[in-house]
Formats: C-alpha cells, structure tokens, sequence
C-alpha cells in the first residue's frame, strides 16, 4: 500500500458525531413530529444561509480528520516498507503544494520578494542587501513588477468566470433536483427558485454559495502561484494555517458537547426525577465544579497532562499523535467545566415535568423509573440538550483562542486559531506592520463563530416554545407585518 | 434573615472541602511530588538524590493524608481517649500542609520565586480592581441602556440592526478587540500608553483602554440578553396596564420593565462581583497590568502548581460569597422574595 491510514482519537469521534448525526436525521425523516421544528428551521432564511457556509467549514474539517502516512522511498535495512513519521490528511494532499511551498520568513499577501532584506550575491560577484524573490510566490513571474497586477487581476477575473460556471451548474442541479422531489417540472421550478417563492429558502442559499464561490474558487486557483494570504514568520502559508485551524476549532466546539452530554443527561434527569438524596448529591458535585474557576481548572488539569505526557514520550508514536492526544483531553476538561449548566437546565426542567398527568400516568400503571425516565422524560428536554449543544459551539470555538493564549490551548505544534492569534500578535510591532497572519484569523474565525451563532439562533427558534424574540423570528415578523409597535 | 445566612454560610463548607479535595488530587497523586520536582528540575537526567533533596526542602517529603510514624505529643483536639490518633499524625502530612491550610488564607510560598503568596495576592488585588470594578460599573449601565432603547425601538429595523450588531460583535474574539484597540487609540493616535500601570491618580491614563475595550467586547452578548428579557417583562399584564393608564413608553420601560426585568439580571450579574478580585487573566496580561489575572497567567506558564491552586481555592470562595450575596440581592429587588 501507498500508506497506511492513522486513525486518530479525535478522528474516531468525528466519525462516532457523523454516524450519529446520519442516524438521528434518518429517525427525524420518519417521526413527524420531530420534522416539525426542523421544518422551520429549513424555512429560516438566516439559518439556511448560516449552515451553506457551516456546511463549507465541515466539509474542509472532515477531509482534514482522514489521516494517513505515505510509505517513503528509502527502505529500512531488513528490506521493510518504511512510512513517513509525519501524519498527513486527505485535505493536506487535496491541497498538496499549499502546505510544502515553506519560505525563509514573513511575505505579504501576493507578494513576489520577501518581507525583509537579505545580503544577496550578485551575478558579477558584487554583494547588496535587497528583498530577495520568493522561491515559490510569484516565481513564474519574470518582471514582478510590471506583471505582477495583471497577473493576479487575470487570476481573479478568471477565478470569478470559474465561480460563476459553478454557481450555474449548481443552480442547474439543484433546480432539477428539486423538480424531481417535487414532481414539477424544470422550468416552473428553476422560476419559483429565482423568485425566491420556495418554501426553503433556495434563493437565499444560492445566493450565500456564489458569495463564497467568488471568494473561494479565485483565492484557491491564485494559491497555487502566490500566498494569498502572506506566510508568517516561519514562511508557512496562512491561508493553509487558516484551513487548518478549522478542524480544530470544530473538533473543539463538537467533541466537548459529545463528551459532556451522557453525563450531563443522565445526571441532570436523575436529579430532577428522584428528588432527595440524590438530588442533592448531583448538586453538590456541580456546584463544587461551578465553584472553580472554569479557566483555572482547565489550566491545572491541562498542566497536569501535559507533565504526565512530558514524562511518558514513549506512549506516542508521532508529533501529530501527542498532539491529538492533547487535543482529545482538552475537550474532555473543557466538557467536564462546561456541562454543569446543562445539567442544571435539565434539573429544572424535570422538576416541572415530572408533576405532570402523563407521567403521573405512567406511575399510576406501574411503569418502573427507568423506563420513565427513557420514555417520557428524556425526549421532552432533548430540545435543551439540542438547543444547548448549538448555543455552546460557538463559545467553545472563542474559548480554544484564550486558552491556547494562556498556554494552556492545543499543543503548539497543532494549527489552530488559538497558535495562529498567539504567534502573529507580536508581529503588529514590527514596522511595516505584518497584519495577515491576524487578519486571515480574524476573517475565518469570525465567518466560523458568526454562522454558528446564526444557525444556533434559528435553531433555538425553532425549538424552544419559550423564545421567540431571536433575529430570524424577528426579521419574519418584520417582513410579514411592517414597523407597528405592538 | 440570619439564620438563612449562616445555613448558607454552612453549606459552602462542604463545597469548599469538595473543592479543596480535588486540587488536592489534581496537583498531588496524579501528579505526584516526585513528578513535580522533576519538572522543576528539568525533566530528565535527576538524580534521585536531588529529587529526595528537593522534596525535603518544600515539605513534600511526607506521607500524603496519615502520617502513622509521627510522633505523638499532643492529643486529637485535647481528646485523650484515642491513644493511636493524635494532632501530629494528621497534621504532619502533604494534606495538612499544604492543602487544608488554605482555609486560613495560607497560601505558602510560591514554588519559582519563594515569595509569600498571601502577600502578592493582597498587593494585586488593587490593579486587578481598578480594571474590573469600572469596566463592570460601566458596562452593566452600557448593557441596560442599550437593551432598553432596542426594546423601545422593538419590531422595528432599528432594533433588528442592533441585534444584528450584537450578534456580530459576539461572534469577535475578546483578542481583535484588543489588539484592534491597542493599534488605533495607543499607536496610531498616541492616546493612552500601550501597556503598563501606575498607582494613585496616575492609573487612569492606563486603565481607561482596557475599561473601555473590556465593555466593548462584552456588550454584543449581554445586549441582547437583558434585550430578550425586557421583551418577555413588556408581554405581561402590568405593562399594559400601565399604558393603558396613559403613561407615556418611556416612563413605562424605565419605571416598570427596566425594575421587574432588573430581577432575572441580577441572577447572572451579582454572582461575579467578588470575582472581580480575580481580575481578568487577557485584559491585564496584554496591558502589563500588575494584577491578579497577569499573575495567575505567570504561574501557569512557569508551571508553578502552588500559585495556581491558591487561586483556584480563591475564586472558590468568592464565587460562594456571589452565591450569597445573589440571594441577597433577590429580597432587595424583589419584596416577594423571603428567606425560608
């Protein structure tokens, strides 16, 4: 084989949400009344555009959780297979070139010389001090100076010509599509789409897509000449950093959900249902864990780990495997901080279920507790658990930056947004500014955290039966029934 | 009223015991001294004899919660009845000496710098207050003001931008509002210095960017919170009354909401008053803010457990006294409210 597959732990738990998420839509489809609210949500306009560009930042942060090891060329003495010790992922081959071109230091975005001088060898054997090509930015380029605008201008205006043939195709497919669901035909259905009179919002949606097409497509076929985006100090793309930093931004705001929900449930309903001892037995522990502060415990446990893995190099086989390892424990100090506040929604939401005649019901005809609590309790506050797990990704994925900033994030040999914000505040000092490396930061992890935020707000929209004053159910009601006050 | 606080007062004990307990399992069995000292020695090629030494030096050469080979001089509580247990066997251990002695407020000494904790805690408490106690005091009105004009202006575009806006200025890092603020107002237009602090009247010209950015970047999220619960307070039966009494909206959301809604605030706000002791570990670590958040931040990176688990034990507390006072506060805010 080419390469063996790495299975990382992360990886196994991405894997674990997809599986789960695939199963719990195919049991939605069937049950009417869970496809209600889901309906409305599909119905919300800033929702659906929120998840066309969720929906970009997954697929990247999926293709980047399949990791591998190439076989190198070089066999061992015995004549064995030998693999690469560094763990690649099929995004880092998709993008083969962007993460190899490494330069000397800092380069601006689509530059052609370096950031700084550098005492160069003249071909007469005369020695000056000036900015040196890149080796890889612009390196097609025989004039930079005259051909580097035109350049890059033709690059874009080809890069949106690309978009645009997309975009047309996916309209094309999507519409025909549609007409098949729908058992309409092409034409009515392509017009109901461009007059946005479909009940998703289709226009919104498309609309959103050729947004990121036009950005995405020019910068992904420039970035094969040029750092779009700059390199940093290192001479490291940004714009690969920027992608990178999006699994583990992801793989932060899910996992810790994942791994605070089982016990968050069951704790949280326990307490609620039995009442008494028990009830105060939960609250105490979540109390004592509230009482902590939750940055200081994440720093002692991480430091923690981090000592026990300093101390136990031989456990893992690769930088990459340490790193997720670190990873993987992050999320599980961040979920056991985090799940007390679910916990305590669910306590007050059982207390005020459990008065009620249908489980008063289900005593009076000798159901036992536990399947009570299966059946009648859990599927009535797993709208909060849903609602909660939306609210806290966002949070999640902020949090991982401040972390990281106390040192106490990811490990720092793992891109993320936290290592890239850290390492590129210093640069702001230097004159001329280096600016990229924070603004590719701030553009990709403001666009993650914003269409987050959007989604979690139609989705608790269309959930809780308490709220409806979010920004989708407000703006519905504006264009449904202009300014009166009510 | 009394008897409600010291029952309050007395079941932050078995919290502050839990708590106390887990850093003390968290800081020394699954790291155990002999890791630590390895640590601060430089990880490998120690010596065992410099790890015992080490040890010896810091206390940490005793057995964890029962020292059975003490020596007994003095009895368990004056309570002779117990020959096998007395006072030294229970307090000449790790537990005694370090872990439980934080209840008295003694801290130690920290592990880099040999410093008395207790003592760099009272002296940075003051910087760390003089960020927190202005940018909580302004931004808590900030927050109500705007809440209560985008309710105002509800169903309206107005307040469908604001929330708009509030929903992007939470989707920023807490570091863009920062570096961003650093940029323009200290580097650009040479305003207030970048970083630093100073005592006494002095301090303002280096507290008054972390105050302002501190508010900033908390005003998105915090807007529109206390905007949904004024919008709930002015669906209810009073406000229509009120109304329909003639008062005019304004009078209505500053005399009526703004009150009633000031209750389900105050759930989430009083509880972090005594927290503003801890200061804020981004704001005074970026601004060279001598306080408490900058040296918390310093003992995480220079690994010095000790430091970090006094100021887990701290924050404990205070976040039992916000607990406390939260209650408090209900009866003053709400005359329905009354102690059982």
């Amino acid at each position: 084989m080419p390469f063996i597959p790495v299975i990382l732990w992360t990886d196994r738990l991405v894997f674990l949400l997809v599986a789960v998420m695939i199963v719990s839509a195919w049991y939605i489809r069937r049950h009417e009344h869970l496809r209600a609210p889901w309906g409305k949500v599909a119905r919300s306009r800033y929702g659906m555009c929120s998840l066309v560009v969720l929906s970009v930042f997954v697929v990247i942060g999926l293709l980047d959780s399949m990791h591998y090891r190439p076989r190198l060329e070089a066999k061992t003495a015995e004549g064995k297979v030998n693999y690469a010790v560094e763990v690649r992922s099929v995004f880092d081959a998709l993008v083969a070139p962007l993460g190899r071109r490494l330069e000397k230091t800092y380069s601006a975005p689509f530059a052609a010389y370096s950031f700084s001088k550098e005492t160069i060898q003249r071909p007469d054997g005369t020695q000056a001090r000036e900015f040196p090509r890149l080796k890889f930015g612009g390196a097609h380029l025989k004039d930079p100076a005259q051909e580097l605008v035109p350049d890059v201008l033709r690059g874009m205006i080809g890069g949106i010509g690309v978009a645009a043939v997309l975009w047309i195709v996916l309209t094309m497919v999507i519409a025909a599509w549609l007409a098949g669901a729908h058992k309409s035909d092409f034409g009515p259905m392509l017009s109901a789409i461009i007059h946005g009179t479909t009940e998703v919002p289709w226009r919104a949606m498309l609309v959103t897509a050729g947004f990121v097409l036009a950005v995405a497509v020019p910068l992904a076929l420039l970035s094969s000449r040029y750092h779009v985006l700059g390199t940093d100090k290192v001479g490291q793309d940004v714009f690969y950093e920027a992608l990178k930093s999006i699994r583990t931004g992801l793989v932060i705001g899910t996992l810790t959900t994942l791994v605070m929900l089982p016990f968050a449930l069951l704790l949280g309903v326990m307490a609620g249902y039995f009442g008494g001892w028990i009830d105060d037995a939960i609250q105490y522990v979540y109390t004592t864990l509230n009482a902590i502060p939750g940055v200081l415990l994440i720093a002692a446990a991480v430091l923690i780990t981090q000592a026990w893995m300093d101390l136990h190099p031989e456990m893992f086989e690769t930088v990459s495997q340490r790193a997720d390892v670190r990873l993987l424990f992050l999320c599980i100090i961040l979920g056991i901080t985090s799940w007390t506040g679910l916990c305590r929604l669910l306590r007050g939401e059982v207390l005020k279920l459990r008065e009620l005649d249908y489980v008063e019901a289900a005593h009076a005809f000798g159901v036992p507790p536990w399947r009570v609590i299966t059946r009648h309790l859990v599927p009535n506050v797993m709208h909060i658990v849903l609602i909660t797990i939306v609210m806290e990704f966002s949070g999640l994925v902020l949090a991982e930056a401040v972390l990281s900033y106390v040192g106490v994030g990811v490990d720092p040999s793992m891109i993320s947004f936290g290592t890239m914000i850290n390492s590129a505040r210093l640069e702001l000092a230097r004159d001329p500014m280096v600016w990229w490396s924070l603004a590719a930061a701030f553009v990709f992890m403001f666009l993650l955290v914003l269409s987050a935020n959007l989604f979690s707000d139609s989705v608790r929209d269309a959930f809780d039966p308490r709220v409806r004053t979010g920004t989708a159910a407000q703006l519905r009601r504006l264009l449904t029934r202009p300014a009166q006050a009510t | 009223m009394l008897a409600y606080l010291v029952r309050r007062l007395l079941y932050a004990i078995p919290i502050l015991i839990g708590v106390n307990l887990i850093t003390f399992a968290l800081f020394f069995y699954v790291n155990s001294p002999d890791d630590m000292a390895r640590m601060q020695l430089g990880q490998k090629r120690v010596t065992p004899e410099a790890i015992q030494k080490w040890k010896e030096e810091r206390g940490y050469n005793r057995p964890m919660l029962f020292n059975a080979a003490a020596k007994c001089e003095q009895p368990l509580f004056g309570w002779s009845a117990l020959p096998k247990l007395c006072h030294e066997k229970l307090t000449d251990t790790i537990f005694f000496d370090k872990s439980a002695s934080m209840f008295w407020f003694d801290f130690g000494r920290a592990e880099i710098d040999g410093r008395d904790i207790g003592r760099e805690i009272r002296l940075r408490m003051g910087p760390s207050l003089a960020v927190t106690i202005p940018s909580f005091l302004i931004g808590l009105a900030a927050f109500l003001t705007f809440a209560l004009i985008l309710a105002f202006f509800r169903a309206t575009y107005v307040d469908f931008i604001g929330v708009v806006l509030c929903v992007a200025a939470m989707s920023i890092s807490v570091f863009f509002y920062i570096i961003g603020g650093q940029w323009l107002i200290s580097k650009l237009w040479h305003l207030v210095p970048i970083s630093g602090f100073g005592y006494g009247l002095d301090a303002w010209r280096f507290v008054v960017l972390p105050v302002a950015l501190a508010v900033l970047a908390g005003v998105g999220a915090s807007t529109r919170l206390y905007r949904t619960i004024f919008l709930e307070e002015i669906g209810k039966d009073y406000v229509r009354t009120a109304r329909a009494k003639g008062l005019p909206e304004g009078r209505v959301l500053s005399r009526h909401v703004l009150r009633n809604g000031l209750i389900p605030v105050l759930t989430g706000v009083v509880v972090g008053i005594p927290t503003l002791f801890i200061g804020s570990l981004v704001f005074e670590s970026f601004f060279g803010i001598p306080g408490l958040g900058s040296y918390t931040i310093e003992a995480i990176r220079s690994q010095d457990f000790l430091v970090v688990r006094a100021m887990v034990f701290l924050g404990a507390v205070l976040y039992i006294v916000g607990l406390i006072l939260t209650d408090i506060s209900y009866t003053l805010a709400d005359p329905r409210v009354r102690f059982q």
